[in-house]
C-alpha cells in the first residue's frame, strides 16, 4: 500500500503498462515535454523515448484516426484528449471507426485503442473544459466506457483497459485529479467491468461514477448522521454497465437515486432508471431519481456549483424518495 | 492612406522564403534596431497622429494584457492567455481594418479587440467566469472568443462567403473578414477545410495567423513542415509572411490582404512570425519545455522598443509623449480593474435562458427548480 495522488496513479499505472507490454504507445497534445497540461504522463518520455510517448500535432481526429492506424499495425496506443470539450474534432474517428471496424471485419481486426479523457467540471475553468460528455460514447456500440472515482481504481484500470483488446473511452474525472488515497500495487481486487459497492444500506441505493461517488459517498455519511443508511455504488463502467449488484442492491432497498454531472435527458442515468424499472419493478418503493446536471451547456465557472450534482440535492432527492 | 497601398499579388518568385527557423525572410519594414527598411512589394505612410497612436496602442494593450496576468494572480480571474510579445501583430492588423471589417478572433486577441474599439470587459468577464464573453457581435463586428481550436477559421470562412453572396464586396468599400489563429490551429481539420472553402469560393478572407512558435509547449516542428504562409498556396490562396514583432510592416500587409479581399480579389493567408513571452496562459508552467536563452533572443525583437526609437529617432514623439501615453495606460489599467472587480456572480437563471430561441417546457421546468432549490437553501430551512 501507498499513498497517491489519481494522478500519480495513473502516472504509475501507465508506467506498468509501457513496461510490460512494448507495443504501447502514448500519444496526445503535450503528453511529452511537458507531461501532459495535468502531469499524468509526467517523466513518461525521459524514461520511454519520443518514439512511445509521442506529442502530436494539434488534431483530434488526427490522434484518434492514426491511433487506429498504428493499432492496425500492431501498436496499442494510449490517446490523451487534453479536455472534454476537445473530443468532438474526432467524433467520425470514435463514432464511425474505432468502434466499428472490428465489427466490420467480422472480428479479424481488433483495435486496441484506450483513450483518456479528463472530464467533468468544478474547477473553476472556461468553457469546454468542465463536460461529461460520456452518453455519447456509452450509446455506441463498439466502445467499451469506464471512470475510476479513486487512485486505486485509477491506477488498476488504467492498466487493465491497456491490457484488454477492446477500444475503451477512459474518462478521468480531473476535479478528483488532487485527491489521495491508498493504493495496492500488489492485486488488482476487482475486474474493470465491475461496479463497487462502496458502502452498504438498507434504506435507499445510491448510484453514481467517476467525480459523483465522492458526493454520493458524503451524502451517505450525512444521512448517516441523521439515522438513514444509504448503500453506494460506484458504477466504474458505463459500457457495459455491471448490472447484477445494482439489481441486488435496489431489490434490497426498493430506492435508487443516480448521480452524475452530465444532463439528465438521454444521459446514462436515464438507461439506469430504465433498467431498474425493467428488473426491479416489484421491488421498488419508489420511482428510480436523478441527480443530474440541468439540460443545458455547462455554464460560466460561477454558477458552476448550482449546476453541479451537490451534497444538498443529493439528500433532496434521498427525501423525496422516502416520502415518495 | 489608402493611395500608398500595393496589392498583395505576387509571383512565386518574390514571395520570400524562410533561411531557417530562426530567421526567416519576412516582410520587414522597422528592424529590431529601430531601423526603417524599404521592401519592394510593402509600404506604408501613416499621418504623424496615426504613427504616434500606433505606439499608444501597443502601450496599452500591453499594459491591459499585463494587469489580465496580475488579476489572475490575484484570484480574480480564473485564466488569463497573456499576449505578452504580440501586440504589434495584433495592433498593425488591427489597425488596417476598416470599420465595415469583421473579425473573428481567437482568445488572444485583447490588442485587436482595444484597436476595434470595443468594450474589453466581455474578455475579462469570459475568464473571471461570471458569464460565457457573449457580446453583440453583429454590433461590434468582432465575434465571441473561439476556446475550440480553429472552429473559429469556418465560421469566417462561412460569413465570408455570405459577405460576397451580398454582393459587399468588388470596390474599395467592400467588407473583408479578418480570422485570428495560431500556429498550432493549423494541424486541425477544420483550419484545412477553411482554407479549401475560401479558395473554393473566393471569399473575402484574411486568415490572419499568429506564429508565436508555440501551441501550449509544442514548437512548429510538431505542427507543419512547411510553414503555414506556404501551405496556403497550395489551396490557392495566397500567403506572406512578415515580421509579426513590426507593427509597420504587419500593418501594410495586412492592409494589402484585406484590400485585395474587399475588392473582390479573393482570400489570402498572413503568417505573422512572433512569439508568446508569456506561458501559454497563467496555469502553464513553460520552464518546462524552453530556456532562457531562447527568450532573450526573443526579447531583442520587442515591438515596443524597436518602434519607440523610431518614432524618437523620425522626432515623431518625445519624451513627454511617451510619459502621456504611459499615464493614460495606467488610467486604463485602473479603470479596467475597477470594472473587473465589480464584476457579480450571475443569477442562477442566467444559465437557462439564453440556450433556446423558444424554451422547451422541461427546461422552464428546471429552471424554476433551481430557483426554488436555491432559496430553500439562503431561507437556512434546511441545516444541511
Ligand atoms: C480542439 C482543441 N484542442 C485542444 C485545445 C487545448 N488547447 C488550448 S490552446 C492550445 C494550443 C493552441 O496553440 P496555437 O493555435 O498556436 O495558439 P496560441 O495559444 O499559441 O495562441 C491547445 C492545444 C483546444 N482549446 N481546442
Ligand atoms: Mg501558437
Amino acid at each position: 500500500m501507498t499513498t497517491m495522488s489519481m494522478i500519480k496513479a495513473l502516472n504509475e499505472g501507465l508506467r506498468r503498462v509501457l513496461e510490460d507490454q512494448p507495443k504501447s504507445l502514448v500519444m496526445g497534445e503535450d503528453v511529452g515535454r511537458l507531461g501532459g497540461v495535468f502531469r499524468v504522463t509526467d517523466g513518461l518520455q525521459k524514461d520511454f523515448g519520443s518514439d512511445r510517448i509521442i506529442d502530436t500535432p494539434l488534431a483530434e481526429s488526427g490522434i484518434i484516426g492514426t491511433a487506429i492506424g498504428l493499432a492496425l499495425r500492431g501498436y496499442r496506443p494510449i490517446c490523451e484528449i487534453q479536455f472534454d470539450g476537445f473530443v468532438y474534432p474526432a467524433f467520425d474517428q470514435l463514432v464511425s471507426q474505432l468502434a466499428k471496424i472490428p465489427n466490420r471485419s467480422g472480428g479479424r481486426v481488433r483495435l486496441p485503442v484506450v483513450v483518456r479523457i479528463p472530464y467533468g467540471g468544478g474547477i473553476g475553468a472556461i468553457e469546454h473544459h468542465s463536460e461529461s460528455p460520456e452518453a455519447y460514447f456509452a450509446h455506441t456500440a463498439g466502445l467499451k466506457v469506464v471512470t475510476c472515482s479513486n487512485p486505486n481504481d485509477a491506477y488498476w484500470m488504467i492498466q487493465q483497459a491497456a491490457a484488454g483488446d477492446d477500444p475503451v473511452i477512459f474518462f478521468e474525472p480531473k476535479r478528483r485529479y488532487h485527491s489521495k488515497d491508498d493504493v495496492d500495487t500488489e492485486s488488482a481486487g476487482l475486474d474493470l467491468y465491475r461496479a463497487r459497492t462502496l458502502r452498504e444500506g438498507r434504506t435507499a441505493t445510491l448510484i453514481a461514477y467517476g467525480p459523483t461517488v465522492d458526493v454520493a459517498v458524503n451524502a451517505a455519511a450525512a444521512a448517516a448522521e441523521e439515522g438513514t443508511d444509504l448503500e453506494v455504488i460506484d458504477l466504474r463502467s458505463l459500457s457495459p454497465i455491471d448490472w447484477e449488484p445494482l439489481f441486488a442492491s435496489v431489490r434490497k432497498t426498493g430506492r435508487a437515486v443516480v448521480v452524475h454531472e452530465a444532463p439528465g435527458n438521454i444521459g446514462v442515468g436515464a438507461e439506469v432508471a430504465a433498467r431498474l424499472s425493467e428488473e426491479c419493478f416489484y421491488s421498488l418503493e419508489s420511482p428510480v431519481l436523478r441527480v443530474t446536471g440541468y439540460d443545458v451547456p455547462y455554464p460560466a465557472s460561477r454558477l458552476e456549483d448550482d449546476y453541479l450534482p451537490n451534497l444538498d440535492r443529493v439528500l433532496d432527492a434521498v427525501d423525496r424518495s422516502l416520502e415518495y | 492612406m489608402g493611395d500608398t497601398q500595393r496589392p498583395a499579388k505576387k509571383t512565386a518568385k518574390s514571395r520570400p522564403k524562410p533561411a531557417s527557423a530562426n530567421e526567416p525572410e519576412f516582410v520587414q519594414l522597422l528592424t529590431p534596431e529601430g531601423q526603417r527598411v524599404q521592401h519592394p512589394d510593402y509600404d506604408i505612410t501613416l499621418t504623424d497622429d496615426e504613427y504616434r497612436g500606433l505606439y499608444r496602442d501597443l502601450v496599452i494593450t500591453r499594459e491591459l494584457d499585463a494587469q489580465g496576468t496580475a488579476l489572475q494572480r490575484q484570484g480574480q480571474l480564473g485564466l488569463w492567455p497573456s499576449l505578452l510579445g504580440q501586440e504589434a501583430a495584433q495592433v498593425g492588423s488591427g489597425r488596417a481594418l476598416k470599420p465595415q471589417d469583421t473579425v473573428f478572433p481567437a482568445y488572444r486577441e485583447l490588442g485587436v479587440q482595444w484597436c476595434r474599439g470595443i468594450d474589453l470587459i466581455s474578455s475579462f468577464a469570459l475568464f473571471r467566469g461570471t458569464d460565457l464573453g457573449g457580446r453583440d457581435v453583429a454590433a461590434d463586428r468582432f465575434n465571441m472568443y473561439a476556446i475550440v481550436i480553429a472552429s473559429q477559421t469556418l465560421h469566417a470562412a462561412g460569413y465570408a462567403m455570405g459577405v460576397a453572396m451580398d454582393g459587399a464586396v468588388g470596390n474599395d468599400d467592400g467588407e473583408a473578414v479578418v480570422v485570428y489563429h495560431g500556429d498550432g490551429a493549423t494541424s486541425e481539420g477544420d483550419f484545412n477545410e477553411a482554407l479549401i472553402w475560401a479558395g473554393v469560393f473566393n471569399s473575402p478572407l484574411v486568415l490572419f495567423c499568429q506564429n508565436n512558435q508555440y501551441a501550449i509547449s509544442e514548437t512548429n516542428a510538431r505542427q507543419f513542415r512547411l510553414p503555414p504562409y506556404r501551405r496556403a498556396e497550395g489551396f490557392g490562396v495566397p500567403g506572406i509572411l512578415v515580421d509579426g514583432n513590426d507593427v509597420l510592416a504587419t500593418y501594410a500587409v495586412t492592409q494589402a490582404a484585406l484590400d485585395r479581399a474587399r475588392r473582390g480579389e479573393g482570400p489570402s493567408l498572413v503568417e505573422a512570425y512572433t512569439y508568446r513571452m508569456q506561458p501559454h496562459t497563467t496555469s502553464d508552467d513553460a520552464t518546462r519545455y524552453r530556456d532562457e536563452a531562447e527568450l532573450d533572443f526573443w526579447r531583442a525583437k520587442d515591438p515596443i522598443v524597436r518602434y519607440r526609437k523610431w518614432l524618437s529617432a523620425e522626432g515623431l514623439a518625445d519624451e513627454s509623449y511617451f510619459a502621456a501615453v504611459d499615464t493614460e495606460a495606467g488610467e486604463q489599467v485602473r479603470a479596467l480593474r475597477a470594472r473587473v472587480m465589480a464584476l457579480t456572480d450571475p443569477e442562477v437563471t442566467e444559465m437557462f435562458d439564453n440556450v433556446y430561441a423558444e424554451m422547451p417546457p422541461g427546461i422552464a421546468a428546471q429552471r424554476a427548480e433551481a430557483v426554488e432549490f436555491q432559496a430553500s437553501l439562503e431561507e437556512g430551512s434546511d441545516v444541511r
